[in-house]
């Protein structure tokens, strides 16, 4: 129909004005996508350029971390990311894969440390606070090294020290941990100038290594002849000079701390390098005195009883020790057949010093030095060190007429010459005394005595007689008297009581009189009102 | 019906689209203007494959961005937290809320795709002159129309919580450079269907080419 319309108007339809054709005709929408492009292709560089290394870091657990929420920080500022974290195939620990800017590539080195950041109070110190609100991150500390590592094995504990703070670390041994911790301070002249970094036990368990670090300037300080003490605590000594509180500061009261100080003696060492050992003394007393570097072992032979020396006894000269007991064993000689008493002790040669100008004496020269004392009557003794407690100790004197000894460095440990004990002196001389109370007339003695005995015996006799006439003869005489007395007071109760006859009559009479009394006070009375009537006669009362 | 169905352009007639005058095509085929409201005239929208390529190629490339750099930037006293799209619809997923999860995945995820694959099927339909189901390829075409502007929606959440939160140090949500990826890559879609011009579809039906300019 429309169609049948369409056909004849389509003549009358106006044809479309034509333009010029454009000479230049740019597809501009073309644009769109080239910026496009430039705008993902400059993201897709910008992402690939940043995008940093990829590293995993092993942790005991994964308390704390979050796949794509626990960051990696290094001085509290982002660095990285955890993208992942499994459990190693032997499931003892913890792998977190982490994603980390590309600036921080050249710090992943061999000692660059990873720790998870958890609140944390110790040592005095609250750390890591705000990972109660934000969620714990791990924290990173750079090393020094330039050998690159991917790989790493976190830490459980943040380390008390960043690598960057400029310093030296020490190593001391000691027999026990004490009451130090990680981050217990380190006072030099009770400065604080570092602090513990690490301990662990020694590998044969004999003892605790500790890691301390100095902090610089004050590690110059530390020099080869510096000692170090635990500074925990109160120490207090009482002593000829009175009462002496010595401690360091309130902190390491309460939480420990180590000291340091350098021995006044020897001039001025030379400033130790880093790592160096020390010992750490549990009392700065002890520090400061025992300055015994050099050891020697010696073993005695005693041919007497031990009893009462004890591991750690004084080995003394003339009252100085210079040395100390460090076993007791018994020892059976299979050639002699005989059983010894061997005791260990470690000597200190440096406390015999010489007065002789210059530094030590080498060990050799030691030698010499002591087998010319033994040649001269130098033994050791077991002598008693308390009268109370029976506890002994070796004494070192010259006993010039000893016989010849010297000194067997061929054992091992060297044997020195020993001489008897005052000991078996005292027993000597206590036989001594037996012998001579043997000696007495005891025979004769006792003779004496068992005639004076006898003597008593006869006066004791004597005196039993007496005692038994005495009862005989005069005892019935005594009972008859008693009953005469009896018999007396008897009568005299009768009379006396309340119901005898005598009593009534007495009462009887007493009425009478205070009758007659009566009377008698009536007459009076009467006579006093009537004083007439003494000579009238009584009147009669009138009506 | 008929071999040869009776279109404007095989008439060789143009409508204005301005003033709705009929008009006859000259025989110099330059470019033409209504008789009446000198208003440019075309058989079919110009160069309308070439501008819809042109789109269609550069929300391909934002597509990338916008799903791997992050659309939601929120720092809260727990924490900054960057989060893409994908990331947040795994985020949903795990706390539970698999259906919100869904929803998002559908809507910022699927729908941009297909809508993209779509107008790439559409456009290399239309260049290769295919008489393959042209009744369904006008409905998908239609489809991608009305789905065009609902895509938006995670530009709107992500605008909206960003003027609202901003709450100093306690909490903080700003855009991320993927939602202006994403905003991009909708609008591009949404354009690249605009420019395409539907009846090139049934074009190919018609046996005599038409010179459409």
């Amino acid at each position: 129909m429309s169609e049948m319309q369409q056909e004849p108007e389509l003549s009358d339809i106006p044809e479309a004005v034509p333009e010029p054709k454009k000479r230049f005709s740019l597809q501009l929408v073309w644009l769109i996508p080239i910026v496009a492009a430039i705008i993902g292709g400059t993201l897709a560089v910008k992402t690939y350029l940043q995008k940093g290394p990829t590293i995993t870091i092993t942790f005991k657990t994964g308390d704390g971390l979050e796949a794509g929420k626990t960051k990696i920080k290094y001085k509290d500022v982002e660095v990285g990311l955890v993208k992942d974290v499994t459990i190693a195939k032997d499931i003892t620990h913890v792998i977190a894969t982490a994603e980390l800017k590309k600036e921080v590539t050249p710090y992943l080195v061999e000692d660059t440390k990873f720790w998870v950041v958890r609140p944390r109070i110790s040592g005095g110190s609250v750390t890591g606070l705000a990972t109660l609100m934000g969620g714990s991150y791990i924290g990173v500390d750079v090393g020094t090294s330039k050998q690159p590592q991917r790989a790493f094995t976190g830490l459980e504990a943040a380390p008390a020290v960043a690598m960057d703070v400029p310093g030296s670390r020490f190593q001391l041994h000691s027999a026990d941990l004490g009451s130090l911790d990680i981050g217990s301070p380190l006072y030099f002249r009770r400065i604080q100038v570092g602090q513990v970094v690490s301990y662990e036990l020694d590998k044969d368990g004999n003892g605790v290594t500790f890691k301390v670090f100095v902090a610089a300037p004050y590690d110059k300080y530390v020099r080869a002849n510096s000692r170090f003490w635990n500074a925990s605590g109160v120490d207090l000594t009482l002593d000829a000079n009175g009462l002496k509180l010595d401690t360091q500061s309130l902190m390491s009261i309460l939480i420990g701390g180590i000291a340091f100080q350098t021995l006044d003696e020897g001039g001025d060492a030379a400033p130790t390098s880093s790592n160096t050992a020390f010992t750490l003394f549990a009392t700065r007393d002890e520090a400061m005195k025992n300055r015994d570097t050099i050891s020697q072992s010696f073993a005695m032979i005693f041919n007497e009883t031990v009893r009462g020396l004890s591991q750690g006894a004084p080995v003394d000269f003339r009252g100085v020790t210079v040395g100390e007991v460090s076993g007791i064993h018994v020892e059976h000689d299979t050639r002699t057949k005989e059983i010894n008493i061997l005791v260990d002790m470690r000597f200190y040669p440096e406390r015999l010093r010489s007065r002789a100008v210059g530094a030590v004496p080498d060990p050799k020269e030691y030698r010499a030095i002591l087998n010319e004392m033994v040649a001269h009557g130098l033994r050791a003794q077991l002598k008693s060190g308390n009268m109370l407690t029976g506890q002994l100790i070796v004494a070192l004197d010259f006993f010039p007429n000893a016989p010849k000894a010297n000194v067997n460095w061929a054992t091992n440990p060297p044997r020195f010459p020993t001489t008897p004990g005052s000991l078996v002196e005292l027993q000597a001389t206590l036989m001594q005394i037996a012998k001579k109370l043997e000696k007495l007339p005891l025979d004769e003695v006792v003779g004496d005595v068992r005639q004076t005995v006898q003597t008593l015996d006869a006066t004791l006799k004597d005196a039993d007689r007496m005692i038994r006439k005495v009862d005989k003869d005069i005892m019935p005489e005594m009972r008859m008297t008693m009953e005469e007395a009896r018999k007396t007071l008897g009568a005299a109760k009768q009379t006396l009581s309340a119901d005898a006859p005598l009593q009534q009559d007495l009462r009887e009479t007493l009425r009478e009189l205070a009758r007659t009394a009566q009377s008698l006070r009536v007459l009076t009375d009467y006579l006093e009102r009537h004083p007439e009537a003494l000579i009238r006669g009584k009147q009669e009362d009138k009506p | 019906m008929r071999d040869t169905p009776v279109t404007a352009a095989a008439r060789g007639l143009l409508s204005c689209h301005v003033c709705g005058l009929l008009s006859r095509r000259g025989h110099n085929g330059r470019t033409l203007h209504c008789p009446r409201c000198s208003a440019p005239l075309h058989f079919r929208k110009p160069n309308s494959v070439a501008h819809s390529w042109a789109f269609l190629i550069a929300a391909y490339i934002l597509y990338i961005p916008a799903n791997v750099l992050p659309i939601m930037e929120t720092s809260s006293l727990f924490g900054a937290q960057a989060d893409t799209i994908m990331s947040g619809i795994i985020f949903l997923w795990h706390s539970g809320s698999w259906d919100l999860a869904l929803v998002v995945f559908i809507a910022s995820i699927m729908v941009p795709l297909l809508k993209l694959i779509a107008l790439t099927l559409l456009l290399i339909s239309v260049h290769s002159r295919s008489t393959w189901q042209p009744l369904q390829r006008a409905k998908l075409y239609r489809v991608v129309e009305l789905v065009g502007r609902w895509s938006m929606l995670d530009i709107y959440v992500v605008a909206i919580l960003a003027a609202l939160v901003q709450i100093g140090a306690l909490a903080t949500v700003n855009a991320g450079p993927g939602a202006l990826a994403f905003g991009a890559v909708v609008v591009l879609t949404m354009f690249s269907s605009m420019e395409f011009d539907p009846r090139l579809i049934w074009d190919p039906l018609q046996k005599e080419r038409i010179d459409h300019e």
